[in-house]
């Protein structure tokens, strides 16, 4: 018997697939506020599951060389330069001779470097005025109000400053669309909770990229085949760490039952509160959010918006029964229209 | 750190979530910048005036853990009056010599010593690195000394040290280091407030530190801070080096360098050690204090590890098949060497100078000029390739058809392909597996260097010439195994280790080597590690099965002592300085000295105990000098022998500067090594004019992506995607100055050299307001070259050759530069750029360098003194230096 909230709403996914023994649904925790932007996870990604390179291409965007999630990149690390108040004791750049910051500039020229990628969205080119934004400076090409409210320093020299570093992922939500759409069975829940795709099966057909609300799956253009993190399904069946949470040095990526994971991240983020980072938040933990909560969900120090990330994600075929139920009505009226003219033409 | 040394790193994120404040020193704003508490940004080669800020800042507030510096230390000795310190000579010590650019130490040493001054300004000690013996202890001094334990004697060392940094207040740190006084205060007392009775702190540095002209003297303010402060000896204090390798330590105290042998050890000097008994004398100094008396059996053991049955005490054990230093053999002057036709040949393992050692040019053009190259390496580096691909190709100085280096090139197995150990910086071996078989051809450095000596062994079997006898009677018997014929690592750790000659049975420790020929040790500091017959570094018990101090982990040395000197753990009485800080202490019911840790003294020796007269060696020690490895048992805040550019650290301007020092008429360490030559040109500094024409200052560094001169990283895909492509690294304010784009091209110019690389600009780089100027700083990463998957010009290729006196390290963290938007010439028009600099620059061939730059001394250029007086006080006190 299919679970009321099988396509909406908080849902254990494994049991829900049909696991009989499924034991505790488990998931990352990547706590950005330790991050320290070494990338070792997305190396220990790539060695593990013997994921390509992704191109040999400077993108100028900080220190992010990746660009974002595609199918050859797994782990993704992004660095956000900000003109705004970490938690420094005083500001980095307090009482030296500074002019205004550029961080918004460059963000600007870097989101528009993507590159070939060897896969196909891969890293479309970003909007230069939407980057400045996320940058939050100041002032951008003479549009004075790009930026959200409060977030202007008004400032003509920078003082603060801050460098946000974030490892992204599959989110491997509770309601993953890239299931849903699957015609092959490719995609599947697996006893752990975690979506992951078969290369075997795959047939290329790219149903899945434009269902998945984070834009992380994508395809290989030389195979044509959907990849994505597996949350390294074949390290969890040996119980062993996924690579990247393995190789993390900080405890940023943290691997574990999503339980746990959810109450850990709860403390951390009343911790940061109480050492005066108000901005500390949780994104993708809530079961009753748009995607039934994602088995890899984040601490964040701003805006999800700012690390590239949709600010309100909601699976893509939630609206699906409501569409075949309107579709049908739609059907039944087209037939009863049929009938009746029918009927009506014949009296 | 979190850059460098991300997985170290996690211990300081550790730190910080249980409370601790992280505080970065750094010219840019660095990943650990963004996770530390506070970020100071520092003007690159202006360390020591910060660290000298935080001494005076001690003092002035009476800081000081007194009992500690009181009972430990050299505080309370008293100096010679012959000393004059650079305040009294702008900048430069008593006993400078001009003519030899080192100080005569006469002058220097405690009262009552000065006819025992070892180093007399003849420049002897720079040329053979001495100041490296000093790793493992101090430098020889009498052990009775005058002292004032009030610390009001004008002469002592606690006025002396006070008197000499009384100038470098806030305002001063502000002015030199571009670091604003709120912020240094703020970092002043953090550090004071986290030591003392109750708290410890630790410092940790890295070649950031140690890669200048001044770089000893940079630790050295770091030592005299956490003297002064009571965090040495103790747990959760010291001083920890982090390596820019893997067993960097290990490469030192088993050493791959041309003045040591293992164990510190010095290289014999044809002149100064004739005999092995002159040789032995020079090591353990008859008469002084401390464990050095037995360096005789150390000296003993090592050769008899060597030479084996040939070597007896008749013929002072084969002493005469060492080779001999004869001057500077250091890694620049081979380079020199090289380019002026006098090396042949060349083994290099492991380095890749190409693009990792200053001057690429110059390592370029001189491994260009052999008849013959050995490179071993994992992947194929610049440093083979030079030949083929070179920026030196483009502009015509190497042509590959008519280049007469022949290259031979080997491939090496990695640290997992292979067996052995890795000794890190707290100076712990640790052992590894190996793990894989390494592919091909590949072999380890074992494998090869054994079966070299080998075959060259066989080659020379019937020679009856003297010259080979040394090669012949080498003990050259090890275990092998497998295909391959693998030497055993674990047969070549038991003889490191030291055993008995007669049974082969391994030592328990160094005490049992013995200086008649009957023990063999391979490393004396390492005896030990293969006690009982157990590979103790490849001991694995879990932190969770045993206390903090983990001492079933690995093996330390010495003896396994985790940390040294803790005696200091505990005060002069023996007991724990605090409850929270206890480490070692004495047991006055068992008359023994007991604790966590292998205690760092004699077991038995009373706190109490005072030697009788004339005492020398472990006996002349009392029961409060718990700085066994120094000659007067104490730590030392002023150094009276053996670092050759002044008893106390002093801020000297890097040796190529935009800034007039702002301290002394002395721009730069008087001291330092300069090499005349051809290749290697200084930028000028003040007061020499046309500074100017490099008015930019730069460093470089590692990213966490890269590893050194990326011959590990820029082959691997995996990591070479990461930083695909050299950049340089510019603040927004500089990029306007200049007219740099994000994302677009830039070059820079040396006196050297020109190079290229992309422009990222960021807010994470800051001018800064030094001295009432405005000073721009550049970073650029220096792991790109010709090879690999991603490429790029080298960083390096910037520097010339200037070294620190004291070890002969290059300095080549700090350079004057000009920056240009575009990308640079090529071919021979990018040789013509650089001449177009050195004319401008008045770079000519005669020109000299002016290294003493006040006249305080006698020097010529008396621009930078700004106090009669002290100008004319040097002349008189000078005078007889």
């Amino acid at each position: 018997m299919p679970d009321v909230n099988s396509l909406y709403g908080p849902l254990d996914p494994a049991p829900d697939a049909g696991w009989v023994e499924a034991g505790p649904r488990m998931g990352f925790f990547t706590d950005t506020s330790v991050c320290i932007g070494c990338k070792a996870c997305e190396v220990a990604c790539k060695e593990w599951n013997g994921v390509p390179d992704s191109g040999f291409d400077l993108l100028g965007m900080s220190y992010d060389n990746t660009g974002a999630l595609t199918a050859n990149s797994w782990r993704h690390v992004a660095f956000i330069e900000q003109p705004r108040p970490a938690g420094h004791g005083t500001p980095p750049f307090e009482d030296l001779p500074t002019g205004p910051p550029t961080s918004a500039r460059s963000a600007a020229t870097a989101a528009g470097t993507a590159t070939d990628t060897g896969t196909d969205p891969g890293v479309p080119p970003g909007r230069p005025e939407a980057a400045a934004r996320m940058a939050a400076g100041p002032e951008f090409l003479g549009m004075p109000g790009a930026q959200p409210p409060g977030r202007a320093t008004g400032a003509d020299t920078r003082t603060d400053f801050r460098w946000l570093m974030m490892s992204d992922v599959c989110k491997h939500c509770t309601h993953a669309a890239c299931l849903d759409v699957c015609p092959t069975g490719s995609l599947f829940r697996t006893e752990f909770g975690t979506v992951v795709v078969q290369e075997d099966i795959c047939n290329g057909c790219g149903y899945c990229i434009s269902a998945c609300p984070y834009g992380v799956i994508d395809q290989r253009k030389d195979d044509g085949r959907a990849w994505k993190c597996t949350l390294c399904y074949d390290r969890l069946g040996a119980g062993k760490t996924p690579a990247c949470a393995q190789a993390c040095p900080t405890e940023s990526i943290q691997f574990g039952p999503l339980d746990e994971l959810r109450e850990r991240a709860a403390q951390r983020v009343a911790k940061l509160h109480e050492h005066g980072m108000p901005e500390a938040r949780l994104y993708g933990h809530d079961p009753t959010d748009g995607v039934g909560g994602d088995g890899a969900f984040f601490l964040l120090l701003d805006e999800p918006e700012v690390y590239g990330l949709p600010p309100d994600p909601v699976v893509t075929t939630r609206d699906l029964p409501k569409m075949w139920k309107r579709a049908g009505l739609a059907a039944l009226a087209m037939a009863a229209a049929a009938v009746a003219a029918f009927v009506g033409g014949s009296s | 750190m979190a850059e460098a040394h991300p997985v170290g790193f996690q211990w300081v994120m550790e730190a910080k979530q249980r409370g601790a404040k992280v505080f970065h020193v750094d010219p840019r704003f660095t990943r650990t910048s963004a996770l530390a508490d506070t970020y100071l940004p520092i003007r690159v080669g202006t360390d020591i005036a910060l660290l000298g800020g935080v001494v005076r800042y001690i003092l002035e507030n009476e800081l000081d853990f007194r009992e500690y510096v009181l009972a430990y230390t050299n505080a309370a000795n008293i100096v010679s009056e012959q000393f004059a310190d650079t305040e009294d000579l702008d900048g430069l010590f008593s006993g400078y010599k001009p003519e030899t650019g080192s100080y005569d130490q006469t002058s220097w040493q405690y009262e009552g010593h000065e006819e025992h001054a070892r180093n007399r300004g003849t420049g002897k000690e720079r040329e053979s690195a001495a100041g490296l013996e000093q790793e493992s202890h101090g430098p020889p001094v009498p052990g009775q000394t005058m002292r004032d334990e009030t610390l009001q004697h004008p002469r002592c060392v606690y006025q002396i040290l006070k008197r000499h940094f009384s100038r470098y207040t806030p305002e001063m740190v502000a002015r030199v280091c571009g670091i604003p006084e709120g912020k240094f205060l703020e970092l002043a007392r953090a550090w004071t407030e986290n030591s003392g009775r109750e708290r410890t702190g630790a410092l940790v540095y890295s070649v950031g530190w140690t890669q200048h002209s001044v770089g000893v003297q940079y630790i050295r303010t770091g030592a005299i801070i956490q003297t002064l402060l009571g965090n040495m000896g103790r747990p959760g204090g010291g001083i920890l080096a982090l390596r820019g390798h893997a067993s960097i330590q290990g490469s030192t105290d088993i050493p791959t360098l041309f003045n040591l042998l293992p164990g510190y050890l010095p290289m014999p000097h044809h002149a100064n050690h004739p005999t092995f008994d002159k040789w032995v004398d020079s090591i353990r100094h008859p008469g002084q204090k401390g464990f050095w008396g037995n360096s005789r059996a150390f000296a003993a053991s090592l050769l008899k590890a060597y030479w084996g049955d040939a070597a007896t005490p008749e013929n002072d054990f084969c002493y005469g098949y060492l080779p001999r230093m004869t001057g500077d053999h250091g890694t620049y002057q081979q380079v020199l060497n090289m380019i002026d036709g006098k090396v042949k040949g060349y083994f290099l393992l492991g380095q890749n100078p190409a693009v990792g050692s200053a001057h690429g040019r110059a390592q370029r053009l001189g491994m260009a000029n052999l008849d013959w190259l050995v490179v071993r390496d994992l992947f194929m580096i610049e440093s083979a390739a030079f030949w083929r691909n070179s920026p030196e190709i483009a502009t015509g100085e190497i042509v590959p058809e008519q280049c007469r280096t022949e290259v031979f090139f080997l491939p090496a197995a990695s640290h997992v392909e292979k067996e052995g150990t890795f000794t890190q910086t707290q100076r712990m071996l640790q052992w590894r597996e190996k793990a894989v078989e390494p592919p091909g051809d590949c072999r380890s450095e074992l494998w090869f260097f054994y079966h070299l000596g080998r075959v060259l062994r066989e080659k020379l079997a019937r020679s009856t010439k003297p010259r080979d006898r040394a090669l012949l009677d080498l003990a050259w018997d090890y275990p092998t195994n497998g295909p391959n014929a693998e030497p055993s690592a674990e047969a070549v750790l038991k003889e490191i280790n030291g055993y008995e000659v007669a049974t082969g049975r391994p030592l328990s420790g160094f005490p049992e080597a013995r200086d008649d020929g009957s023990t063999a040790v391979g490393c004396w500091i390492y005896s030990g590690v293969y006690a009982d017959g157990v590979n103790q570094a490849a001991r694995r018990k879990s932190r969770h099965e045993q206390d903090w101090v983990a001492a079933e982990w690995g093996w330390a040395w010495p003896a396994n002592r985790r940390i040294l000197y803790n005696r200091a753990s505990a005060d002069p009485e023996g007991r724990p300085w605090s409850e929270r800080k206890k480490y070692v202490w004495w047991d006055p019911d068992k008359g023994e000295w007991t604790g966590y840790d292998v205690p760092d003294f004699e077991k038995t020796k009373p706190p109490g105990y005072r030697p009788p007269e004339g005492a020398s060696g472990p006996a002349g020690l009392a029961g409060d000098d718990a700085f066994v490895m120094q000659g007067d048992g104490k730590a030392w805040l002023y150094a009276p022998t053996g670092v050759l550019d002044g008893p106390l650290p002093t801020h000297y301007e890097p040796a190529e500067s935009p800034m007039r020092n702002p301290l002394y008429g002395q721009q730069a360490n008087p001291t330092r090594k300069v090499y005349e030559h051809p290749v290697n040109s200084v930028n000028p500094s003040p007061p020499e004019p046309h500074s100017q024409v490099f008015p930019y200052v730069f460093t470089v560094s590692r990213l966490t992506e890269h590893h050194t001169a990326g011959g590990m990283s820029r082959t691997v895909p995996r990591l070479a995607e990461l930083q695909p492509e050299m950049f340089v690294e510019v603040s927004p304010e500089l990029a306007a100055e200049v007219g740099l784009a994000h994302l677009g091209w830039a070059h820079l110019v040396s006196g050297r050299a020109v190079i290229e690389a992309r422009v990222l600009v960021t807010d994470r780089l800051t001018p800064l307001r030094v001295d009432g100027r405005l000073i721009h700083q550049i970073w650029l990463p220096y792991h790109f070259g010709s090879e690999g998957l991603v490429t790029g010009d080298s960083a390096n290729d910037l520097f010339g050759i200037t070294l620190d006196p004291n070890v002969l390290i290059q300095e080549s963290k700090v350079g004057t530069c000009d920056v240009r938007p575009g990308r640079r010439p090529t071919g021979p028009a990018l040789l013509d750029l650089v001449a177009d600099y050195q004319r401008r620059a008045e770079m000519t061939p005669d020109r000299q360098v002016p290294i003493v730059t006040t006249d305080a001394a006698g020097g010529d250029d008396a621009a930078g003194s700004t106090d009669e007086g002290s100008a004319g006080a040097a002349r008189n006190r000078g005078g007889d230096a």
